[in-house]
């Protein structure tokens, strides 16, 4: 298995008023090419800060990022992200919001017609061609997180990073996306790392789930293969008894070995102090 | 994609007026004329009751107050002088042009010296004098005010260093700026054959001066707040420095821009009349001084005329603002009031 991205002790602490604050410590993480990565993990765990940090729109103070050989140290478009709110630019229509990245991409790689078409192909592969002229506040949050799947694949990214990129849908637009982005995984064979708190979406889109333990500290706890076979296909693996090993595991580290106690705030100062949460792994 | 958007009050009601006349009677639709066209109107109504009545009672050295009715007979009177003082023009030259004509018949050598009409400007020249300034004080103060407030919202060390200044210099009054601003017209724009007048550069300075503020403070907030996830779309694809600016900080930030535009708009037309007095440019401001030193019998007639325009002209301004601001901006709900 050759890595294409390493993750190599990966830490980040941040100067808050209240004095230095760890959010992560000592992160590794091998991950191959075409592999489909989860972080799962509380809120607050610092998942979304591995992703920045890969992203580059983070630094880590201890280790770094590896990207076929080469540390991280600022973003870029090998790395292209799906925003959790799709952060389209309003102004612009569904095409004109992929064709900002695919000219800034492939400026002078590209002929004009040659991005014409990269950027129908890849609304295309979204299933988003009927209404790419439209503007984000003219189509629904599911089509909004389509496109911005689309803007972010049509970069041609060595790993697409994805942070939360559903979780603001409702739950069968939801499953509709996840069914579209297996599909695209298999066609592309894309490198992912995919941000979610919902176990059964780890376990049915990953190849490895990457448990992440309660911050402050917050560091890799278990790491789960999921060697079922693909495609799948949701309505079959609900009854699958492999299926429902891997989730009962992510569900036991989830709440039993990492089960997040949040503190009762008794006043304004014991509020900030919810970070503080208790550890029982 | 920038289509103008059906909002406000007009197609609205001229959606009622039509099924009214087709016969269609919705007691909902009447109230609704009732109340955006009625109320306005008795409003406007009880108004220039109060104003003839109390108009009346009031004895100025310059006679009786003007009322409604006389305001309206100094309008005729504006109108009047005008149409009168083009058809002196239109003669003027063209009985220059007969002369010149019957000159070169005799003369064939005769190289004709062709002079200007000087009459009067008269009310309508001076609205057009003033609209003139106003749009290019309105003009100098937005290139300014957006390429400075945009890099301020950029950068909070710049923000710290001019915002004091900005602070400051807001409250000041166009009357305070002036005499600064025509000493330093005097000093600075000296030329045999000037292109504009100096009493033009001074108006237009000075309302540049008081106008700028808005345009500056809005677009920098605009500036500062566009979203920090655009931002990082931005930094994702590694856009230059221009390119960000142009295709997501300026986007963001128009409506907000638009906003101090519109602002700034409204004050340099309020701070133009005050400029134009004291500067003796030759536009409304200086129309009303003038009738006001002239002290006759119509005076505050004619002045009261002035004020209507000003006001009418004021608010024609900001429409006109507002539909520029539908016709660019994405964002419809910024242009909604």
């Amino acid at each position: 298995m050759k890595a294409i991205l390493e993750l190599s002790k990966v830490g980040i602490t941040f100067d808050t008023p209240r004095g230095p604050f760890e959010a992560i410590k000592e992160v590794d993480l091998k991950i191959a090419e075409g592999e489909f990565i989860s972080l799962i993990g509380h809120s607050g765990c610092g998942k979304s800060t591995v992703l920045n940090i890969v992203a580059g729109l983070l630094q880590a103070t201890n280790g770094g990022a590896i990207l076929d050989g080469k540390e991280v140290y600022q973003p870029g478009p090998e790395r292209a992200v799906v925003f959790q709110n799709h952060s389209l630019l309003p102004w612009l229509t569904a095409y004109e919001n992929v064709e900002i990245a695919v000219r800034q991409v492939f400026k002078g790689k590209k002929s004009k017609a040659e991005m014409r078409d990269w950027i129908e192909h890849n609304l295309a592969l979204v299933h988003m061609t009927h209404a790419q002229h439209k503007r984000p506040d003219e189509i629904s949050g599911g089509m909004k997180q389509r496109v911005g799947i689309a803007r972010a694949l049509a970069m041609q990214p060595r790993v697409l990073l994805m942070d939360e990129p559903f979780g603001a849908l409702d739950a069968l637009t939801r499953a509709h996306l996840q069914d579209s982005l297996m599909d695209i995984h298999r066609q592309l064979g894309s490198t992912v790392i995919m941000i979610t708190h919902d176990v059964d979406e780890a376990v049915l889109l990953s190849d490895r789930i990457v448990m992440m333990t309660n911050g402050p500290s917050a560091t890799v706890g278990e790491v789960l293969d999921i060697t079922l076979p693909r495609p799948r296909d949701r309505l079959a693996l609900a009854d699958d008894p492999a299926y429902n090993r891997c989730r009962q595991r992510v569900l036991q580290f989830l709440y039993e070995k990492q089960r997040k106690v949040q503190p009762i705030p008794m006043s304004s100062d014991s509020a900030k102090s919810s970070m503080a949460v208790q550890n029982f792994g | 994609m920038f289509s103008p958007t059906k909002q406000g009050g007009m197609p609205e009601w001229t959606q009622l007026w039509r099924s009214l006349m087709k016969g269609e009677f919705h007691s909902v639709k009447v109230v609704k004329i009732l109340h955006q066209v009625g109320l306005p109107v008795i409003g406007m109504l009880v108004f220039v009751m109060i104003w003839h009545l109390g108009a009346q009672r009031i004895d100025t050295s310059l006679g009786v107050f003007p009322g409604p009715l006389e305001v309206a007979e100094q309008g005729q009177n504006l109108y009047a002088e005008h149409v009168a003082e083009r058809g002196k023009e239109a003669g003027f030259y063209q009985r220059q042009e007969v002369r010149v004509a019957e000159r070169v018949l005799v003369d064939p050598g005769y190289k004709p010296v062709l002079r200007d009409y000087t009459g009067s400007a008269t009310f309508f020249d001076q609205i057009l004098t003033s609209l003139a300034t106003v749009m290019s004080g309105f003009l100098l103060a937005s290139l300014i005010a957006v390429p400075l407030g945009i890099v301020i919202g950029l950068s909070s060390s710049m923000h710290a260093a001019i915002n004091p200044l900005i602070q400051i210099f807001k409250p000041v009054s166009p009357l305070a700026w002036l005499p600064l601003v025509t000493m330093l017209v005097s000093a600075i724009y000296t030329s045999d054959d000037p292109m504009v007048a100096k009493s033009f550069v001074t108006s237009m300075l000075t309302v540049s001066l008081c106008s700028l503020w808005p345009t500056l403070i809005n677009t920098s907030v605009g500036v500062t707040s566009v979203s920090q996830d655009l931002v990082n779309v931005s930094r994702v694809l590694r856009l230059g420095w221009w390119s960000h600016v142009i295709k997501i900080v300026l986007p963001s930030a128009l409506p907000m821009i638009f906003t101090g535009l519109r602002l700034s708009l409204g004050i340099a037309w309020m701070v133009l009349i005050a400029a134009e007095m004291l500067a003796q440019n030759p536009g409304l401001g200086k129309f009303v001084w003038d009738e006001f030193q002239n002290g006759s019998s119509q005076s505050l007639g004619r002045i009261m005329v002035a004020v209507f325009a000003i006001g009418f002209i004021g608010f024609l301004l900001d429409r006109a603002m507002l539909s520029l601001q539908r016709w660019l901006v994405w964002d419809k709900q910024s242009a909604q009031r």
